[in-house]
C-alpha cells in the first residue's frame, strides 16, 4: 500500500496568539511551532497500518507551508515515515482551504496513494476543510472524524468508525479513500533517538508550482474566495464574583444575581 | 531562552521534553514519596534511545553525543531528578568509559544492552572510607591466575540496587595512592556480589543508593576496563563528563523552579494583586532566570568542547559548580514565592527544594570543584 499523511505546522496549544500588525493575520513572533496534534494521530495510524501489514507499504508524509514545515516533516520522519514532501512556493501564500487544498490534491494525484490520512482539523484556523476538499479533487470517498480504521486483508476496503452527534457509525469505503483521524485512533508515539538520526539523513522533497499542473491565477490568494478581512482578539472575562455566606445564603444570593445582574432568569 | 540550536538538536530536545511533561512529570511526586524506582519509565526511555547517546551506532547506542544529552538531561531532570540521575549515570558513568576504555570484546558484549536498557548500570568509586579522597579507596582486587578476587564495600551507590553491571574502581596495588587503582566491569548476578544497606535520603527518593558488597567475588581478567593500574584516571576522567550531565541537572532541577515559581506569582494574590506585581518577588524571579541562563550556556559550552574532543576538565567542573549554585539558590527563592506552600509536599516545589540539594554534592562536592578549577588557573605554584 501508499499511505500519504497530511501534517501541519502549528502554533503550540499553550502559546498565546498575537493579531499581526494587519489586522488580517496572526503574528508568529514567539510563538512555538508544533506538529498538528490530530496530524500525529494520522502519522501514527499510518505507522501501524505499515507495521500490521508488514508488506512493502510505504508511509509519505506532506506538508505545505513555510519553511517551519520542515521541522514537522522531519518529526514524521524520526516516528517512522519514510519519504517526506515540502510543499512550498511564493505563489501559494494567503491561499485559503478550497486553493490549498487544490494544490495538495495535485501534489498527491501522482503518489497514487491507496489511503490518505490527515487531522480532523488543524488547531490553527480549525476550518476543517482542507482534506475532505483534497478527497473532493481526487474523487475518492471520504470518512471524517474517525476514531477506529480497519484495512481488510486484501488491502481493498477501509472500515471507519465515525463520531456523530449522539453515538457512532460504521462507514465502509474502497480505497483508494481518505481519512481524517480523531483523538482516541491511538496513542502517538514519541519521535526515538535512532529515528532522529536516521530522519537526518533523509532528503525531503521540495514541490512548488513549477513542478504542478496548477496555474497561479487557482492558487494561493489568486486563486481564494474567501478572504480574511479582521481578526478580532476574545473579549476581556469580566472578574469573578464570589458569594459569601452559608449555603442557604449563597444560593440566594445567586438566584438574585442571576435574576437582577445577569437577567437570565 | 534563545540559542540556535540545529533542527536535529531541537528535534531531541523537543522528543525530550514531551516524554517528560507527558510521561514523567505527572507521576514523579507519587515516586518520589512512596520511594519507587521508575523501572518502567528507564525501560521506555531506553527503547527511545535515552540511555545510549554516547554509544557509536555500531554497538548498538545512537552516538548523539553530549550536547544532544545535556539537552535531554535537562528536560528529563525539570520533571524529576531521580529518574534524571538514572539516565546520567548509564550514559556518562556507564556506557562511556567502556566506549572509552573498553576492549572491542568488552563493547560488544555489555554496549548494545546497556544502550538499549535491557541493562542497567552503577559507577562504584566511593567507599565508606572515601569520597572526596576518591584515591584513598581500600576495597581490592587481588589477581589469582586469569582472573581477580574482588573484597569490599562501595558507598552510596546510585541505580545500585537495579544495577545489571557496576563499573567498580578497586585497589590492585597498595603501593601507590593513584596508580594502584583499576577499573572492572562486574555483574551483579555473579558469585560474591550483594546489594547492602538501602539509603534513605533527603531527596532523590526514587532513585537507590546503596552500598555494594563485594566478597570473594571472582572477576575474569577480561573484564579489565583499559588496563592494570589506569582506574583512577579512567574514573576521573568519566566524572569529567559527569559532571556536564550533572550540571545539566541542576539546570532542569532550577528550570522547574522558575516556571512553578512564575505561575504561582501570577495566580496567588495577597494584598488585593498578585504577586508577582511587588518588586521583591520580581527580582526573585529575575535573578533566578538570569543564572539559569547563565548555568545553561556553561554546560553547553563544556558538551560542545567535550564532543570536540578538547579539554574540558575546568568547564565541566566550572559548569557543574555553578550551576549546582544557582540550583539551590532557585529553589530556596522558589520556597519562599510559594510561602507556607512551598513548604508542603502537596507543592513540587518541595520537591525540587531537597533535590536541588545533591547537585552541590555527587560526582564531586562545590569544594571539589573549587579545587579542580583553582588547579587549572594557578599554573605556577610551587
Ligand atoms: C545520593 C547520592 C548518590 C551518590 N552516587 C554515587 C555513585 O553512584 N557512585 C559513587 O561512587 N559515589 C556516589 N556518591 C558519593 C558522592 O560522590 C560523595 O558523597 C561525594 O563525593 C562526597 O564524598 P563524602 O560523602 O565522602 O564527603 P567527604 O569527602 O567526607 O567530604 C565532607 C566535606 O569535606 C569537604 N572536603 C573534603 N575534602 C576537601 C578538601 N580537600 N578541601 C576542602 N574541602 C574538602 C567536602 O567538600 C565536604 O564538604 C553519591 C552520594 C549521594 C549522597
Amino acid at each position: 500500500m501508499k499511505i500519504v499523511v497530511l501534517v501541519k505546522s502549528v502554533p503550540d496549544t499553550e502559546s498565546k496568539i498575537k493579531i499581526g500588525a494587519d489586522g488580517t493575520s496572526i503574528d508568529p513572533q514567539g510563538l512555538k511551532f508544533i506538529m498538528n496534534p490530530y496530524d500525529e494521530f494520522a502519522v501514527e495510524e499510518g505507522l501501524r497500518i505499515k507495521e500490521r501489514l508488514k508488506d512493502d507499504t510505504t508511509v509519505v508524509a506532506v506538508s505545505m507551508g513555510p519553511e517551519r514545515a520542515v521541522e514537522v516533516l522531519r518529526t514524521a520522519l524520526a516516528m517512522g515515515a519514510d519519504d517526506a514532501i515540502h510543499v512550498s512556493d511564493p505563489a501559494f501564500e494567503g491561499g485559503d482551504a478550497q486553493a490549498n487544498a487544490r494544490v495538495l490534491a495535485e501534489v498527491i494525484r501522482p503518489l497514487s496513494p491507496d489511503l490518505i490520512l490527515g487531522g480532523k482539523q488543524a488547531i490553527d484556523y480549525d476550518a476543517a476543510q482542507v482534506c475532505p476538499a483534497i478527497a473532493e479533487y481526487l474523487g475518492m470517498p471520504q470518512a471524517l472524524i474517525v476514531s477506529e480504521l480497519k484495512i481488510s486483508d486484501d488491502k481493498k476496503v477501509a472500515t471507519a468508525r465515525r463520531r456523530v452527534e449522539g453515538g457512532d457509525e460504521m462507514v465502509e469505503m474502497t480505497l483508494p479513500a481518505l481519512v481524517t483521524c480523531e483523538k482516541g485512533l491511538n496513542e502517538p508515539r514519541y519521535a526515538s533517538l535512532p529515528g532522529i538520526m536516521k530522519a537526518k539523513k533523509k532528503e525531503i522533497k521540495k514541490v512548488g508550482l513549477a513542478d504542478l499542473p496548477l496555474k497561479a491565477e487557482s492558487v494561493g490568494a489568486a486563486g481564494s474566495k474567501t478572504k480574511v478581512v479582521k481578526y478580532h482578539n476574545l473579549p476581556e472575562r469580566p472578574p469573578v464574583k464570589m458569594i459569601a455566606g452559608d449555603a442557604a445564603a449563597q444560593a440566594a444570593e445567586l438566584v438574585r444575581l442571576l435574576r437582577e445582574e445577569a437577567k437570565v432568569i | 531562552m534563545q540559542f540556535p540550536l540545529t533542527e536535529e538538536q531541537r528535534l531531541i530536545q523537543t522528543t525530550a521534553r514531551e516524554f517528560a511533561d507527558n510521561e514523567i512529570a505527572p507521576v514523579a511526586d507519587k515516586h518520589n514519596r512512596e520511594g519507587v524506582f521508575p523501572a518502567d519509565l528507564v525501560k521506555r526511555m531506553g527503547q527511545l534511545g535515552f540511555l545510549g547517546m554516547l554509544v557509536p551506532e555500531t554497538y548498538g547506542g545512537n552516538g548523539i553525543g553530549n550536547f544532544g544529552l545535556v539537552l535531554a538531561l535537562e528536560e528529563v531532570n525539570r520533571a524529576c531528578a531521580s529518574t534524571g540521575v538514572t539516565m546520567s549515570v548509564q550514559n556518562s558513568l556507564v556506557c562511556a568509559p567502556i566506549v572509552h576504555f573498553g576492549s572491542a570484546a568488552l563493547k560488544k558484549k555489555y554496549l548494545p544492552k546497556l544502550a538499549s536498557g535491557e541493562f542497567l548500570g552503577a559507577y562504584a568509586l566511593s567507599e565508606p572510607g572515601s569520597g572526596s579522597d576518591a584515591a584513598g579507596l581500600v576495597a581490592s582486587a587481588v589477581k589469582d591466575g586469569d582472573s581477580f578476587v574482588l573484597n569490599g564495600t562501595k558507598n552510596f551507590i546510585t541505580t545500585g540496587a537495579e544495577a545489571d553491571v557496576v563499573i567498580a574502581m578497586l585497589r590492585t596495588d597498595p603501593s601507590h595512592k593513584t596508580r594502584g587503582i583499576t577499573a572492572f566491569i562486574v555483574e551483579s548476578g555473579w558469585e560474591g556480589f550483594a546489594v547492602g544497606k538501602k539509603e534513605d535520603k533527603l531527596g532523590l527518593r526514587s532513585s537507590s543508593t546503596v552500598q555494594l558488597v563485594f566478597e570473594d567475588m571472582r572477576v575474569p581478567a577480561a573484564n579489565i576496563l583499559g588496563e592494570v593500574g589506569i582506574g583512577f584516571k579512567i574514573a576521573m576522567h568519566t566524572l569529567d563528563g559527569g559532571r556536564i550531565g550533572i550540571a545539566a541537572q541542576a539546570v532542569g532541577i532550577a528550570q522547574a523552579c522558575l516556571d512553578a515559581s512564575v505561575k504561582y506569582a501570577e495566580e496567588r494574590e495577597a494584598f488585593d494583586q498578585q504577586i508577582g506585581k511587588f518588586q521583591a518577588i520580581q527580582f526573585k524571579l529575575a535573578n533566578m532566570a538570569t543564572k539559569i541562563e547563565a548555568s545553561r550556556l556553561l554546560v553547553y559550552n563544556a558538551a560542545r568542547l567535550k564532543d570536540a574532543g578538547q579539554p574540558h576538565g575546568k568547564e565541566a567542573a566550572m559548569a557543574k559548580l555553578f550551576a549546582s549554585e544557582a540550583s539551590n539558590d532557585a529553589a530556596r527563592e522558589a520556597v519562599q514565592i510559594h510561602g507556607g506552600a512551598g513548604y508542603l509536599e502537596d507543592f513540587s516545589v518541595e520537591r525540587y527544594f531537597r533535590d536541588a540539594r545533591i547537585t552541590e554534592i555527587y560526582e564531586g562536592t562545590s569544594e571539589i570543584q573549587r579545587i579542580v578549577i583553582a588547579r587549572h588557573v594557578l599554573k605556577n605554584l610551587r
